[in-house]
Order: C-alpha cells, then structure tokens, then sequence
C-alpha cells in the first residue's frame, strides 16, 4: 500500500515533466502546424537558466574559516553571502526559484526570437523538413551550451528548508514510514499550475480563444481578418517559456547536461503522440499516464517478472497506442496524417 | 444489355448528422454509360467515393458483378475493374506522364503487388508503347517527359482520364470529367468518351454539362438532397417535372 | 533513348566505382587518404544509400535506422566468437538477422504514416537501445561493449585448425587481414555492390512504385496497388543496409557498442542524405564522405592548434577569435553540423546534388537543353528532391 501510494506519487511528478514539456509541443503543433524538434532544447535552456543564475550567485571569494582556530585557514564563501549574510544567504539559498524571473523573459525572448527566425518560414514546408530543420537548431544549442557549461552534469540544490523529505504518510493517514522529498512534491503542484494556467488563459482570455479557435481550423481564423500571425509568434513563446520553467524546477531533481534536452525531447514526443496530435487535454493525460506507468513498472516486483520493463514501458505503450488508437487518446481526425 | 454489373442497394452515408446519401438504389447494366446528375451538394461524389471504397456506407451495400465492395480495400475494388477519375486531379505531380500512365498499366499487369527491382522501367517495352499511344490519343505526346505537376488544370485532368483508361477497366466512374477543360478540349474529350462506348465499356459518368450528358449517356439518374428523385432514359429524364424543379429549372433560370 | 540510359547506368556505376576505389590516390591532397578515414566513407557510404531506398524514395521518414547498425555490428561480432574471423560469413549474417528485425519493425511502424512512423521507429530504436544497455547484457555486454576474447569458440575456425595465438585475432577475407588498406578495399567493395543494387532499384518498376508512393500514396491505392508490401520492402532493404554496414564496422574494428543505436545516431544517416540530396542516386554517399571529412578535420582541433593557426591575429584579439572558432572544431563541431544542416535544409533542400545541378544549369543554359533531358543525372531529377 504505502509502495504504491510513493509511485503513484512518483508517477504523478514525472508525468508533471512530462505534460509540462508535451504540453507546448502540442500548443505549437496544433496552432502553427510545426513539428519542433528544438522544444527538448528549450527545456534545457531553462535548466541552464538556473544553472546560470547560481553561477552568477555563487562567484565567490576567499574568508577566513573562523571554525578552525589553531592555524590560519580559509574556505570559499559566495562574494553575496560575506558581504550581507543574511540577505545574501537567502538569496543563494533560494537561487533555483530566482531563476524563474530570470526564465521568464529570457525564454520568451529565445521563444520570439526563434518563431520570427525560424520557424516561420516552415509553416508551409512539409514536416518532414520542419522536424530536420529544428532538428539541427536542438543540435546547435545544445552544443553551445556544452561549450560554455561543459559536459558534465551540474548539481543544483533546492532551498535549505525543502531540500528534505516531508512525512506525507502520516500527512494522509499512511503511517510514518512514507516520506517523499519535498521538492518534487513542489515540482507537483508546480507543474499542476502552470497547466492550470495555461489552460485557464486559452479558456478565459479572448486571446486563448481565437488560439483555440486557430487550433480547430486555421484558414477560417485567417479568414475572419484576425491577424493570427502575431498571435502564433505569441504562442510559440508562451510555449518556450512552459518548456523553460519546467526546466529550471527540474534542476533540483536531475542536474541538468547540455544532452538534457535530447533525452526530453523523445519523451515528450512520444507523450504527444500518445495524447494525440495537437490535443492538449490529450498532452496532459498522456503526460500523467505515462509518467505512472514507467513510475510502476521500475518497481521491483514488475522488474523481476519481466525485467528491462523499467526500460522500455514508455516506448511499448506508445507503439500500442498508436496501432490501437492511431490518432492517440484524443487526437482529432486528419491531423497529421501524411 | 440486361445484365446489371453494378448494383447499388439500399445504401446510407451520412457526415455528422448530414444525410449525404439515402437510400440509394442504382443499378448499371453492362455497356452502358449511365450518368448521375443533380445540383451541387446532391451526393454524387460521396456515391462514387462509396463504390471505390474511399467511404464505408453506413449502410447497404455495392455489388460488383456478383462481388460485395463494401469492406474491400480500394487496391481490391481497383483490380476487380472498377476504376475511378476524380473530379480535382489525382496524379503523381513529381513523376513524368509517361511515368503517371505507365504505373496503371503495371498495376493492371501485375497485380498489387510484385516486387521488380532488377528491370528496368523504361524496358517495360508494350506498357510504354501502350502508355504513349494513350497520350498522344489524348494529345498530349508531346509532354510525355514533363512532370506531370507542372500541367495546367485542364491537362491534369486530361491525364488523369488517361490514366483511368489505361486499366482498361470494366467499370469506369468519371466525375465530371470535362469540368475545367477548355471548350475545344471538352470536345476533344467527348468524341473520345463516344469512341469508348463504342466500345462497349461501362461507364458512370457524373456531369453537370447537359449538353454532355444527353450527347453520351444512355440512361440518367438525378440526385438530389442524398436521394435519387428520378431515373430513365434521357428523354425520360427531360421530360420529367421533378427533375426540372429540383435541377434544370434552375439552370434554366 | 531505352539503351542509351541504359548505358549510360553502366558509365555511372563504372565511374563510381573507379572514383570509389581511386579514392586512396585523389584523396591524399585532401590529407584524408587513411584507411581508418576510406572505411568509413564507404561504411557510411553504404548506410546512408541504404537509407535513402526508404527514405528518399518513399519519403517515409524513419529514426529508427541506428538500431538496425546496431544490430548488424553486434551480429558480426558474434560470428567472428562463435564461428569464424572470415568477415563472409559474419557480413551475410549481418544482413539476414537486420532482415529479421526490419520486417517485424517495419510491419509495425508502417501501419501509420507520416510523423506517427517516424515516432514508432524512433520507439523500437529506443527500446532497442534502452535493452541492449540493461536487460540483454549478456548479448551485448553493456556498457563495455561486445568485443573478441581469447576464450571464444571459434567452432570454424577451430575445426580448420587455426589457433588462436596469444593477441587476439583479426578479421580476415579467406586469409587476408582486413585492417588497413585490405579492410578499405573490402568496405569499397561491398559500397560498390550497394550502389550497384540501389541503381537498379532506382530504375526499375519497384522503384517507379515507390516513387509513386512518396508522391501520391492515397492515388496509388486507387490504381489498384497494394502500398503496403512495397513499403515494407523499401523498409527491409534498407535495414539489411544498415545492418551491412554494421556489420562492416565490426569488420574493420571487432567490437560493437549500444551508443552505436541511439537515436541521434539515426538522425546523422537523416543529415547525410539530406546534406547529399534526398532521392538522387549519389547524394547520400557524397553528403556521408563529406560529413565524415569533416568529422575528421574539424574535431582534430583544439585550442593550442588553433591558436597557431591564427598566430596571424593581433595578439589583443587571438584570444576572442580563438575561442569563437573553438566553438566551431574540436568537440564542438557537432555545432558545425547542426548549422550546415539547417542551412542546407532551409537555403538548399536538395542538398549538394541540386547546389551541383543549380549551377550546371547556369553553364548549359547558353546552350539548347533539349540534349540535357535524357542524361542519367536529369532522369535523376525526376525521381525527386
Ligand atoms: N468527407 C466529408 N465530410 C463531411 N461532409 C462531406 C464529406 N464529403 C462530402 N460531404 C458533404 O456531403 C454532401 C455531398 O457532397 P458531394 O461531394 O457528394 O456532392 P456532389 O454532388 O459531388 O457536389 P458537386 O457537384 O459540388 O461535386 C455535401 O453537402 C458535402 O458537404
Ligand atoms: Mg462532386
């Protein structure tokens, strides 16, 4: 009982990545008909958003290490936190959720920047070339982040006081023997509400319902002399901006490489695929669904009976999903056919 | 002349609540060119989309000399004989118009599938020999090495009529096949369409130019509203006060 | 006309071959006249031409090939423990066990289109990657890599009486060691075979269908041709291409590792093609040899090697440019890649073949093209972009 309350749990939070990524891949998809290989990348550059702002934070200087008395020593303090300890402390402390106000405008300049580039230029090419043509943008970023920040996985911490486990058992009446950690329990509710928000802006704003409307029927939008181009520059930063936040929560969680983004990125197609082209409901719960299902099937019980489960449930319930339900659970008719 | 080949029985399609067909009975009698008329909207496309297998009825069924097509794949209905030219082009825009006939009339040959990578295609001698008299009937022998997505409307549908005959097919559904053709090659189409019903091969033939229908058709089905309000011979058909308030009054108008 | 372009078939493969084979005379000006440098042109020759059957013809965009590599690499290999060092043996089973996996994967993947295949393929390629690192270890031997030991059974090569002595043995063509230039001739061989058989489905009514198919598929359903089968065997010929070359890695270097099917594996055979020309006959093994040359100047740089190559620079500056050329070479090449494919794909779709074709036309447009049409390069055209 408690095994399983922790992977639903677990589930709960991957699929929270997953919807979050798949979440503007089919925003993008369903509004300006581009496949976006580069999505995975932008959840990388967010990471690195918080990777950067820590860098940043943490430049640090030599003090005297007061601990040790007998000789002379010193550590490695950061400059904020030796010359205002308390303020400069906390902000260290908490620098993965400063970095999202950095995320925010940073992302959506590299989401503008990119629609106005690039991918305009490919609504009317087949997706074929659309999927190559980010496919090699995904390819340059990433390598020049390697270039900067190294191939190396770095470690990014969560604030002091949720960097531990919380005792949800007793929290939901389970006994006190099932503890989570706390950040990606945060990274939970998180993800609920920037989906909550997005859907809420499409449903509640005039804005998200001529995107809606756009994501039905294109032609007719554009014919009604709604300037649906500025729109779409609009909703491609919006979504490069969910793509980025997920990324910078993520840090704590995974330490981000410049290959994040890779890695993502085939997750989050197939999340799209199996939630249906261009549906975001259907992003959403494949996000979810699919998240559980790898949660349970890393389980040792299901490794035993069939191991390497773990491994390869993601891409197997993707494959039956397909040929069972070829538009995915909620995909429309025609879309994306050929 | 008694013989039905085609057999349209009972058959329902309807889009989202629209009744695009109902109750549908049609049958087609060996040779003949029966046309389908009806004003815009009636459902005739979605009949013939019904019988190649591009649509499922709702309900019903089509029988093809004693076969049911209803559940076949379309390369099934195809090599039965049935073969369709649709009415916006369908062709093979990056392959040359030798190529575009040529692959009818392998597919005719060989099946639906036989695996030939060893040959090559330009030594395929009688179908390209069978593929450039076909062009040149329709006049288009000078184009054959062009890419066939660079012709103009007129000549894609042209081609595309060319590629229907190429199968030789028994049953040959045309859907308004002179629509977007420039008079004189209207003409030039009709006076083919007679020569192959001189030869005795059956046709459907959906047209909104009554000046071709009465000059080829033999019998006339009116479509209208999903249903067939009327069926006969030409005179029949002109002569009936149905047809004229539902469909040629209003041309005439 | 008929026999002209028949001939004319010949002439093209006659000279792809002499190009093949001479290429350890007009490479040595380009420094790239290694054999370690030839064996991958031709293996990524050969993978990248296979590709091309499925993709180029059909237009089916698969990112699952890698896995087929895979495979073929980790067949051999086996056959060189279990059986024989004779490469023969250890390329036909390559070949015929990618084979086996290609019908099963490309049954599946191809009962969609569009994204939804390429999705399914990029799923099996994954999996396969994914087990080959876990579950199927001791097929594979994980992260280490499947290599030679002493200890292999070698049943053939036992039963012949050939010992192992106290190195490890090496591949071999009935005798001759397939390393250095033999193993080049050996991999220039087997390239010049696939292009011989791509050629000829390029010509033939299997070809002509699958380019139907790429242009119209919807229409060829409606002339009567089951799509299917044709798609499924562009899909096993290729695979059995990649597994070929596969294969011939494990043949020039006995050990197969599972990094050899990752998906961005998969996505560098997709830039290749395209680099070269998507569907012409030449364009995927010229876009490999010129990624794998690159590959191969560019990555060899590093920072003292380049700050000597811009001595030249005011000593003020050197640094800067230094390090923003860095970001181009060395490791960081990858970078180059991704923008030579992104300007390829964007400025020049064609590739290098319609680069090459685009200013052959600036050249002959003086003269009457009537003359240009039959020529193989122009029948080439015709099969797609
Ligand atoms: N795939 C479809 N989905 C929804 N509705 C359809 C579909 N195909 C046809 N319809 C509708 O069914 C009705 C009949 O269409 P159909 O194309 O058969 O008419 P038609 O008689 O061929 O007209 P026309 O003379 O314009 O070609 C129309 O109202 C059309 O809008
Ligand atoms: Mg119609």
């Amino acid at each position: 009982m408690d095994a399983i309350f922790l992977q639903v749990l677990n589930g709960l939070d991957k699929g929270g990545a997953y919807a979050l990524i798949a979440l503007g891949l089919t925003l993008v998809f369903g509004t300006l008909g581009v496949v976006n290989f580069a999505h995975g990348a932008l959840f990388m550059l967010g990471a690195f958003c918080a990777v950067s702002v820590q860098k940043v934070l943490t430049i640090s200087t030599k003090v005297r290490d007061e601990s040790i008395t007998f000789f002379e020593a010193y550590k490695e303090v950061p400059i904020l936190e030796a010359k205002f300890p308390v303020v400069g402390g906390f902000i260290v402390d908490y620098s993965v959720p400063f970095s999202i106000l950095l995320a925010i405008p940073f992302m959506l300049l590299v989401g503008l920047v990119m629609e106005r580039g690039l991918i305009r230029h490919f609504y009317k090419r087949p997706h074929a070339d659309q999927i190559l043509v980010t496919f090699g943008l995904a390819i340059v970023i990433q390598e020049i982040v390697k270039h900067y920040f190294g191939a190396s996985p770095i470690p990014q911490t969560a604030p002091d006081i949720v960097s531990g486990s919380a005792n949800i058992g007793a929290l939901v009446g389970l006994g006190d023997n099932v503890i989570y950690p706390w950040w990606r329990l945060i990274y939970l509710g998180f993800s609920l509400s920037i989906i909550g928000a997005v859907f809420a802006f499409l449903q509640f704003t005039t804005f998200g319902m001529v995107v809606r409307a756009g994501m039905q029927d294109r032609e007719m939008v554009g014919l009604l002399g709604i300037d649906i181009q500025r729109r779409f520059t609009i909703v491609f930063g919006l979504a490069a901006v969910v793509a980025g936040l997920a990324g910078v929560m993520y840090t704590p969680i995974y330490p981000p490489d410049y290959n994040l983004g890779m890695d993502f990125l085939v997750l989050s197609f197939v999340v799209v695929v199996v939630g249906g082209m261009g549906s975001l409901g259907g992003a959403v719960l494949a996000g979810f669904l699919l998240g559980l299902v790898q949660s349970f099937a890393s389980m040792t019980e299901v490794k035993s009976i069939i191991p390497g489960m773990d491994q390869i449930i993601i891409y197997l319930v993707a494959v039956i999903v397909l040929l069972v339900r070829p538009r995915g659970l909620m995909g429309r008719k025609g879309v994306m056919e050929d | 002349m008694e013989n039905t080949v085609l057999h349209v029985a009972d058959v329902h399609k309807s889009f989202a609540g629209l009744h695009a067909l109902s109750d549908i009975d049609l049958s087609v009698r060996e040779g003949e060119t029966h046309a389908i008329i009806g004003p815009n909207g009636a459902g005739k496309s979605t009949l013939l989309n019904v019988c190649i297998g591009r649509l499922k009825p709702d309900s019903g069924h089509v029988v093809f000399d004693g076969e049911n097509l209803t559940g076949k794949q379309p390369h099934e209905i195809n090599q039965l004989g049935v073969v369709r030219v649709f009415q916006t082009p369908e062709i093979f825009p990056e392959l040359s118009l030798l190529e575009n006939v040529m692959i009818p009339i392998l597919a005719k040959r060989d099946g639906s599938f036989k695996l030939r990578w060893f040959r090559r295609f330009s030594s395929e001698k009688t179908a390209r020999i069978e593929a450039e008299h076909l062009l040149s009937d329709l006049g288009m022998e000078t184009l054959i090495r062009t890419d066939a997505g660079s012709l103009s409307r007129g000549d894609k549908r042209r081609l595309e009529l060319a590629m229907g005959l190429a199968q030789k097919p028994r049953l040959l559904l045309l859907d308004e096949p002179t629509a977007g053709m420039a008079r004189h090659d209207t003409n030039a189409t009709i006076e083919l369409l007679k020569r192959i019903k001189a030869g005795g091969m059956t046709k459907v033939i959906i047209e909104h130019d009554m000046h071709v229908v009465f000059s080829l058709a033999d019998r006339i089905s009116v479509l209208a509203g999903g249903r067939i309000i009327c069926q006969g011979t030409p005179e029949e058909v002109k002569n009936d006060p149905r047809v004229k308030e539902a469909y040629l009054g209003e041309e005439q108008v | 006309m008929n026999k002209f372009s028949a001939i004319s078939d010949w002439v093209l493969l006659f000279a792809f071959a002499a190009a093949v084979y001479s290429m350890p005379i007009w490479l040595e000006p380009l420094g790239a006249d290694y054999p370690d440098l030839m064996q991958r042109f031709a293996i990524f020759g050969l993978f990248a031409i296979g590709y091309n059957i499925l993709f180029g013809l059909t237009g089916y965009l698969s990112f699952g090939h890698a896995a087929f590599l895979g495979i073929g690499s980790y067949t051999a290999v086996w056959s060189f423990k279990l059986l024989t060092m004779n490469v023969v043996p250890a390329i036909m089973f390559s070949m015929l066990v990618t084979a086996l996996f290609a019908v099963v994967i490309g049954f599946i993947s191809l009962r969609r289109s569009g994204i939804y295949f390429s999705i399914l393929t990029l799923a099996f390629a994954q999996m396969s990657y994914k087990l080959a690192y876990s579950v199927l270890t001791p097929i594979t031997n994980g992260e280490t890599g499947l290599q030679l030991t002493l200890s292999d059974a070698r049943v053939l090569d036992a039963a012949a009486g050939i010992e192992v002595t106290r190195s490890l043995p090496v591949t071999n063509f009935f005798g001759i060691k397939m390393s250095g230039m033999p193993g080049f001739y050996f991999c220039a061989t087997v390239l010049v075979i696939g292009f011989f058989i791509s050629l000829r489905i390029f010509r033939s009514p299997f070809g002509a269908m699958l380019r139907g198919i790429k242009s119209n598929q919807t229409r060829m359903a409606y002339t009567g041709l089951n799509t299917k089968p044709y798609l499924l065997w562009a899909f096993i010929i290729s695979g059995m291409y990649a597994g070929v070359a596969g294969g011939l890695m494990a043949v020039t270097d006995p050990l197969a590792g599972a990094e050899r099917m990752q998906w961005t594996a998969s996505g560098e055979v997709v830039l290749m093609t395209i680099l070269g020309g998507v569907g012409t006959l030449l364009g995927p093994f010229i876009g490999a040899a010129v990624i794998k040359y690159f590959e191969n100047i560019l990555s060899a740089y590093n920072t003292t090697s380049l700050t000597q190559v811009f001595d030249f620079v005011p000593e003020a500056l050197q640094p800067i440019v230094v390090d923003v050329v860095s970001l181009f070479v060395g490791s960081g090449w990858h970078l180059t890649l991704g923008l030579m494919f992104m300007i390829t794909v964007i400025f020049l779709p064609g590739g290098i073949m319609e680069g090459v074709r685009r200013i052959g036309s600036i050249f002959s447009r003086k003269k009457p093209t009537a003359a240009i049409t039959s020529t193989p390069s122009a029948s080439e055209n015709a099969s797609g972009a």
